[in-house]
């Protein structure tokens, strides 16, 4: 099929710079997920390999060939729209086959594709139908079956999840997943859901603030967050944060919440006394009495039926969320204990991922 | 029409709902509704029954109530011969030519205005707008000596174009379609932009085809408002090729004593009939278009 390829993105509106230099580039077959918060720029970037926004500076290449300067048609790409974007006085087989009018086909062929996507989507008994017709789902299938028939280079999602309902949301994320593996075309997907995210892509891209903060396979971004920002926003309930300071030659951190813990993958370059900020998911913490044990004290579980999310404090004051199997405990206070080989560490500063010497 | 509508909607809600209130409230209620409905009603009803009498019975101050046996020679008078020398065949298809000619290129122009001024960016475009719309605050009444002589020295007086043109731009109708098209969502644009619709296209298969109800409900207003046009023709249209029923029956009034009131009756039937049926048959439409957007 196709590669796409994104180099030096910028994009300003006005005054204001959304995009600060973005590169990405997409394998042949890939699907490459585009995740952040509202505001990061995912969907600008997305809009401009779209051709529906032109980069202020940085080239995009689909197939190897510079289409900067090219219209959205002239891409040979299909983009499936947040509220789906179908022309309500159209039928569902004059919305697949619109694009395809356009381009000149003959109605046999125009026919013969609408049939055969619709035939893939499940969709046949809806062609005579209108959108306004449809429910959520059958729209959004409808409006995937208008990217398949053109048989473009390149898929473009614009979040064609966030309007469905949560179950119909798994569903709709399982057939995208499966259908795309399936046609093998190259796939640009934007989502602010991280669960979709991190089930979709075979790489995520997470954007924070108009840079690409990490490019990575959902696992790699999961085990090892590039910053603070990342480890934050992948993974639910998200990563905890305590205080330290870098100790022992670079082999330890001083918690500010009491214990020194030396790492167990090896010494961190730096100066001594460099604070650091320690991330630990809540899932990785321990229930249990020791040596190195702090006391939580609890001030919120929320019981989840196989686990139980507790929210509590330190003994200096910091919020910890710990995720334990069975129902835990009702309230009072929890010896728990953080185990050296699932912490992440980070420069304080900057939040970036310090990693050790060498390593 | 009005008549049965708004005798039925009295009848309902009396016998179909139990009265809310026992007695005196009600009744004050409909006698204030039947009141309108006989100030509504009662002069379309006497034009309608005068145009069945002869000239002889409203000439002796009668005002008849019920239907007399002169119709058919009235309505054929009317139509064939005219009260004040134009046939009244003549002048309806004069007020149809000119009300369908303002009804639609009004329409017609003001769809393509709005449609340059919200899907495309180009210099001057918020000064064209606010130009437009600064418009609807000037009535024809206002422009109308500078306009007659424009239209005088370009040898339209007496012309369907003299007639026509100089009101066929509409500022209320650019106006209208401009906040129709600003809610048509953005992302159809895009999917057209992907679809390889060009502009043309796009206001061809997508703009137009959304805006069906909207210009049913605005071609209901407009023919009217072309219909019952009345000072600018007074003006312009001084011969009897084209000259307008409105304008048509004034004249037959105008003419004093000897005023035959049975023709001028039946002529103001006949002059109500199209804008009625207009009305009527896109009364569907009209209030569609007025009430719902689709999407």
């Amino acid at each position: 099929m196709a590669t796409l390829e994104l180099s030096a993105i910028r994009k300003s509106f006005g005054p204001v710079e959304v995009l600060h230099g973005v590169d990405l580039a997409v394998a042949d077959g890939e699907m490459i997920v585009i995740v952040g918060a509202s505001g990061c720029g995912k969907s600008t970037l997305l809009r401009i390999a779209a051709g529906l926004e032109i980069p202020s500076q940085g080239r995009v290449r689909i197939a190897g060939r510079d289409v900067t300067a090219l219209e959205p048609a002239d891409r040979d790409i299909a983009m499936v729209f947040q509220n789906y974007a179908l022309y309500p006085h159209m039928s569902v087989a004059q919305n697949m086959g619109y694009g395809l009018k356009i381009r000149g086909l003959p109605r046999a062929e125009i026919d013969r594709r609408v049939r055969e996507a619709a035939a893939l989507l499940g969709i046949e008994a809806l062609l005579d139908r209108r959108p306004r017709q449809l429910s959520g789902g059958q729209r959004q299938r409808v409006a995937m079956g208008r990217a398949i028939v053109r048989e473009p280079k390149l898929f473009l999602f614009d979040e064609p999840l966030s309007n469905l309902d949560a179950k119909l949301r798994v569903q709709m994320r399982a057939e995208i997943r499966r259908l795309q593996r399936r046609l093998g075309v190259t796939s640009l997907f934007v989502t602010h859901d991280q669960v979709e995210a991190m089930t979709l892509g075979d790489r995520l891209v997470v954007m924070h603030q108009g840079h690409a903060a990490q490019v990575a396979t959902p696992m790699e971004i999961w085990a090892k967050p590039a910053d603070t920002y990342v480890a934050g926003f992948i993974g639910s309930p998200a990563m905890n944060f305590l205080k330290g300071r870098l100790t022992e030659g670079g082999r330890a951190v001083a918690l500010e919440a009491g214990p020194t813990i030396r790492f167990a993958d090896g010494p961190r370059p730096g100066p001594e006394g460099l604070p650091l900020t320690i991330g630990i998911r809540p899932e990785h913490v321990r229930a249990e009495a020791g040596g190195l044990a702090l006391t939580l004290t609890l001030d919120l579980v929320e019981p989840l039926g196989s686990e139980a999310v507790l929210h509590g404090r330190l003994p200096n004051g910091e919020a910890l969320v710990v995720k334990l199997a069975g129902p835990g405990p009702r309230d009072g206070t929890l010896p728990v204990a953080l185990p050296a080989e699932a912490l992440h560490v980070f420069v304080a500063e900057g939040g970036r991922r310090l990693d050790p010497a060498g390593g | 029409m009005s008549t049965t509508e708004a005798t039925q909607g009295l009848a309902l809600p009396a016998e179909a709902a139990p009265p809310r209130r026992a007695g005196g409230s009600d009744r004050v209620a409909h006698a204030i509704l039947l009141l309108g409905v006989v100030l509504f009603a009662l002069p379309l009803w006497i034009v309608l029954m005068g145009s069945t009498h002869d000239a002889a019975t409203i000439g002796r101050g009668e005002v008849p109530l019920l239907p007399g046996g002169h119709a058919v020679e009235n309505y054929t008078a009317a139509w064939q011969r005219g009260g004040a020398g134009v046939p009244g065949g003549r002048m309806l298809w004069n007020s149809t030519v000119m009300a369908l000619s303002i009804a639609l290129g009004k329409i017609a122009i003001s769809i393509i205005s709005a449609y340059a001024v919200v899907f495309f960016r180009f210099p001057f475009r918020k000064a064209a707008f606010w130009s437009i719309f600064i418009t609807l605050m000037l009535p024809v009444e206002v422009r109308i000596f500078p306009t007659f002589k424009v239209v005088s020295d370009l040898g339209m007086v007496n012309t369907y174009a003299g007639l026509i043109i100089p009101v066929i731009a509409s500022a209320t109708a650019t106006l209208l379609f401009r906040q129709f098209f600003m809610t048509i969502p953005d992302e159809f644009v895009e999917a057209a932009k992907m679809d390889g619709a060009g502009p043309l296209r796009f206001f061809w298969d997508v703009v137009l085809p959304l805006s069906r109800t909207n210009m049913a409900a605005l071609f209901v207003i407009l023919f009217v408002y072309g219909w019952n046009q009345y000072l600018w023709p007074l003006l312009v249209a001084t011969s009897a090729d084209v000259e307008t029923v409105v304008i048509g029956m004034v004249k037959m009034i105008g003419s004093e004593a000897n005023t035959e009131w049975n023709i001028v009756m039946a002529t103001c039937v006949l002059a109500l009939l199209p804008p009625v049926a207009v009305v009527i048959l896109m009364q569907r439409w009209f209030v569609k278009g007025l009430t719902e957007t689709e999407k």
